[in-house]
């Protein structure tokens, strides 16, 4: 099952190489890993996105629980929780293309950031589905590129992660 | 307050930690840390040969006093040379702090002479590292590292000190903290009582209870409070080959060792057992043999530490996560307070059946013949020469099951080997370290000579500070675990696994590094001989023992096989 795990890990140099290499050194998976400071700045929030079953995803909280920078940690996909996922894309839009583009974007409320006159440059966000929808509505052939953040994600209702 | 460079405040912290001897090895980045060592008399610096064995050495110091060892070493290939000493302590979570030489700050990065990524490549085997930025941190960074190292589940802390900030002629103020508090980072003590309640009713309700307890036991210094509470409910109890001594070998509640090459008893104990009491252990799988056949009709109570050791191999029916001392202290209380009756019928069955086990008596030696020496006949003479009372110290392979096997260790922190990495080289060093911890007692490296010779160059070390190690070197010519299993598994095809056409003759080697070296050959002259080595009190002596090659370690345990599935002899099996 996909998990999405948010880390408050100290902003130290280093810190976050400490955590990618405890994935790579126990073989477990990051799908995607989003990270920047807080409005604290010594604290950085990263969110994991990775992928086990409920013995796997034990050990992992476990052993980054174990490591001196983790200050705090939370799966948030064991509760109620938003998870974002922000994605640029540039396609092909040209003749007939270009109005059917146009729609599909407003459709997944995306907004169309920069044009040329063969050019879309989409902004789209979204729980990571919805992105793959969006590209799969907009097929394959047309797309030229991609880049999206990864998953970042907040848990609702009153529940912080904070110190 | 005082003003101290960098060198001097790396020195005068440790000296304030509490730190009496450093093991290191000088090289350029680290020369103003030597001569801020070499302007003062407070920490004693040891200088070994190599920097592998300069982390082994404060190992086997660690292990026989539970005081953290300290290693210095250069950058580059100082730094790299420590990381097999390293890895060895972050897999048994042995407490050491390593200090390592970096290049000036402003070349890091620069691809520098002598220039490595000690943090970096030290990563995944310590349980954290500290780059130094600016020499002003060095007296919180030093607290910071022991505090780590030696709290919680102990392990190797790592701090790279580029050379410019240890500068001599930059002054700062140096105070040494009194105590540190980091938020990242807290230490559990005291268990769940809930859980620790329902384990001990478990336990007091078992008919076929066994305690399993390992090396946490002795890193907590909880033996004491085990034998306590194997005493009070009468169970088999069975160590691990990092917790040897946790228990005393000689008491009869003790089944012996247990795993791969386990005894008979213990093996077959664990696997019929009801209830399973795992203490400061992590169901290694060098233990459990195939996870899914492990102990059937058990429930497993499990006291760890660290969370992430339970339930990792084997899922805990109760998990207690806790100090052992304090865990075993409320056990030991609630034992006492409760109502629940042990069921004397079903453990006396429990023990007819054992003994039933131990009856075949899996350890027996019998004689080659034609005054051959047997590697086990070699460990008897050394537990007979040292009456039981020595710190044992082993390298890896068939000499270290022996070891574990025939030296019965009667009290902790004398078996020092290197269980979970498996290191060669290990034993030698870590002797030097337990020596230098305790300089009357007997330290005595049984190793094999193809172990030795990965840390052979320490004979220097030991004539230097007049070490008298006793080194047992069990001869068989070949590498004699890769053989046993080239014997067993590939058809008897020695694949790279002999030598003895170009074995060095050990007694002049030694001879040459000034020590005293004895060969033995014969079986009649074996306990003399032995005693021999040992009544030279002053001096490192040694015992190059020729033994039979064509011997095999047993029990052995059938690979993917329950506990008791074994290999009893080169012709029975379970």
């Amino acid at each position: 099952m996909r998990h999405i795990i948010s880390i408050l890990l100290e902003n130290e140099p280093g810190a976050l190489s400490r955590v990618v290499g405890l994935f790579s050194q126990r073989h477990y998976n990051i799908e995607s890993l989003t990270v920047a400071p807080t409005e604290d700045r010594t604290l950085s929030r990263l969110t994991i996105t990775t992928i086990g079953d409920d013995r796997k995803i034990e050990q992992i909280t476990k052993h980054l629980n174990k490591l001196i920078d983790v200050v705090k940690l939370v799966d948030l996909t064991e509760g109620a929780h938003i998870e974002r996922e922000l994605m640029l894309v540039k396609v092909k839009a040209a003749g007939a293309q270009r109005a059917e583009i146009k729609r599909t974007t407003d459709i997944f409320r995306g907004q169309i950031v920069d044009v040329t006159s063969t050019v879309y440059s989409i902004q789209l966000t979204g729980t990571s589905d919805k992105l793959d929808s969006f590209l799969d509505a907009i097929g394959n052939s047309s797309v030229l590129e991609v880049a999206r953040t990864g998953v970042t994600g907040i848990s609702r209702g009153e529940k912080v992660l904070s110190l | 307050m005082e003003l101290l460079s960098g060198g001097e405040m790396l020195i005068r912290a440790l000296h304030d930690e509490g730190v009496e001897l450093l093991f290191g090895y000088p090289g350029g980045a680290a020369l103003h840390i030597y001569d801020a060592i070499f302007n003062q008399d407070k920490v004693e610096h040891i200088l070994v040969r190599h920097e592998q064995a300069a982390t082994h050495a404060a190992d086997g110091y660690a292990r026989a006093t539970g005081r953290p060892g300290v290693v210095l070493v250069t950058s580059g290939p100082g730094a790299t040379n420590a990381i097999t000493g390293i890895a060895t302590a972050f897999m048994d979570s042995i407490p050491m702090v390593v200090i390592s030489g970096q290049v000036d700050s402003s070349l890091i990065g620069s691809d520098a002479f002598q220039e490595t990524d000690m943090v970096g490549i030290s990563r995944p085997i310590v349980k954290h590292s500290f780059m130094v930025q600016s020499a002003e941190d060095i007296p919180i960074i030093v607290k910071k590292a022991f505090y780590i190292a030696t709290t919680g589940r102990p392990g190797p802390v790592v701090i790279d000190v580029p050379k410019d900030v240890t500068d001599p002629a930059r002054k700062f103020e140096y105070r040494y903290p009194e105590s540190v508090k980091m938020r990242s980072y807290s230490v559990p003590s005291k268990g769940h009582t809930g859980q620790i309640r329902k384990a001990v009713e478990i336990l007091l309700s078992a008919k076929r209870p066994v305690i399993y307890a390992g090396g946490g036991v002795i890193q907590g210094n909880a033996s004491d409070l085990l034998t306590r509470m194997a005493r009070i409910l009468g169970y088999p109890v069975t160590n691990t080959l990092m917790g040897l001594g946790a228990f005393p070998a000689p008491d009869k509640q003790f089944v012996g060792m247990l795993g791969m090459h386990g005894t008979y008893e213990a093996n077959m104990a664990m696997h019929g057992s009801d209830v399973v009491l795992g203490i400061g252990v992590r169901f290694d799988d060098r233990v459990t043999n195939a996870v899914s056949k492990f102990c059937p009709g058990a429930k497993i109570l499990h006291v760890d530490i660290d969370p992430a050791s339970i339930s990792k191999t084997v899922s805990a029916d109760v998990p207690i996560v806790g100090s052992v001392t304090s865990v075993l202290e409320e056990m030991i209380e609630l034992i006492r307070q409760s109502e629940t009756q042990i069921d004397k019928k079903s453990l006396d069955m429990w023990w007819q059946q054992i003994e039933g086990w131990r009856a075949k008596d899996c350890l027996k030696v019998t004689d080659a013949g034609n005054d051959v020496i047997k590697p086990q006949q070699a460990v008897q003479a050394v537990y007979e020469a040292t009456k039981g009372e020595a710190y044992v110290s082993s390298d890896v392979g068939q000499h270290q099951m022996f070891a574990a096997q025939y030296y019965h260790f009667n009290k902790p922190r004398r078996w020092i080997n290197s269980g979970g990495l498996g290191t060669m080289g290990f034993g030698f060093p870590a002797a030097m370290g337990v020596q230098l911890a305790f300089p009357d007692a007997i330290s005595v490296c049984i190793t094999g000579e193809g172990s030795i010779q990965m840390c052979i160059q320490e004979l220097a070390t030991c004539l230097q500070y007049g070490l008298p190690v006793k080194i047992v070197c069990l001869n068989n010519q070949s590498l004699g675990m890769v053989k046993q299993w080239q014997d067993m598994q590939y058809g008897g095809r020695y694949s790279h696994s002999t030598y003895a056409e170009s074995l060095p003759d050990f007694v002049k080697l030694v001879e040459a590094y000034g020590h005293v070296g004895i060969r033995v050959t014969k079986l009649s002259e074996l306990s003399q001989k032995m005693e021999e080595a040992f009544a030279l009190k002053n001096r490192l002596v040694f015992v190059d023992v020729y033994v039979d090659p064509s011997e095999h370690v047993y029990p052995m345990a059938i690979k993917g096989g329950s506990m008791k599935d074994m290999y009893l002899s080169k012709t029975e099996r379970t």
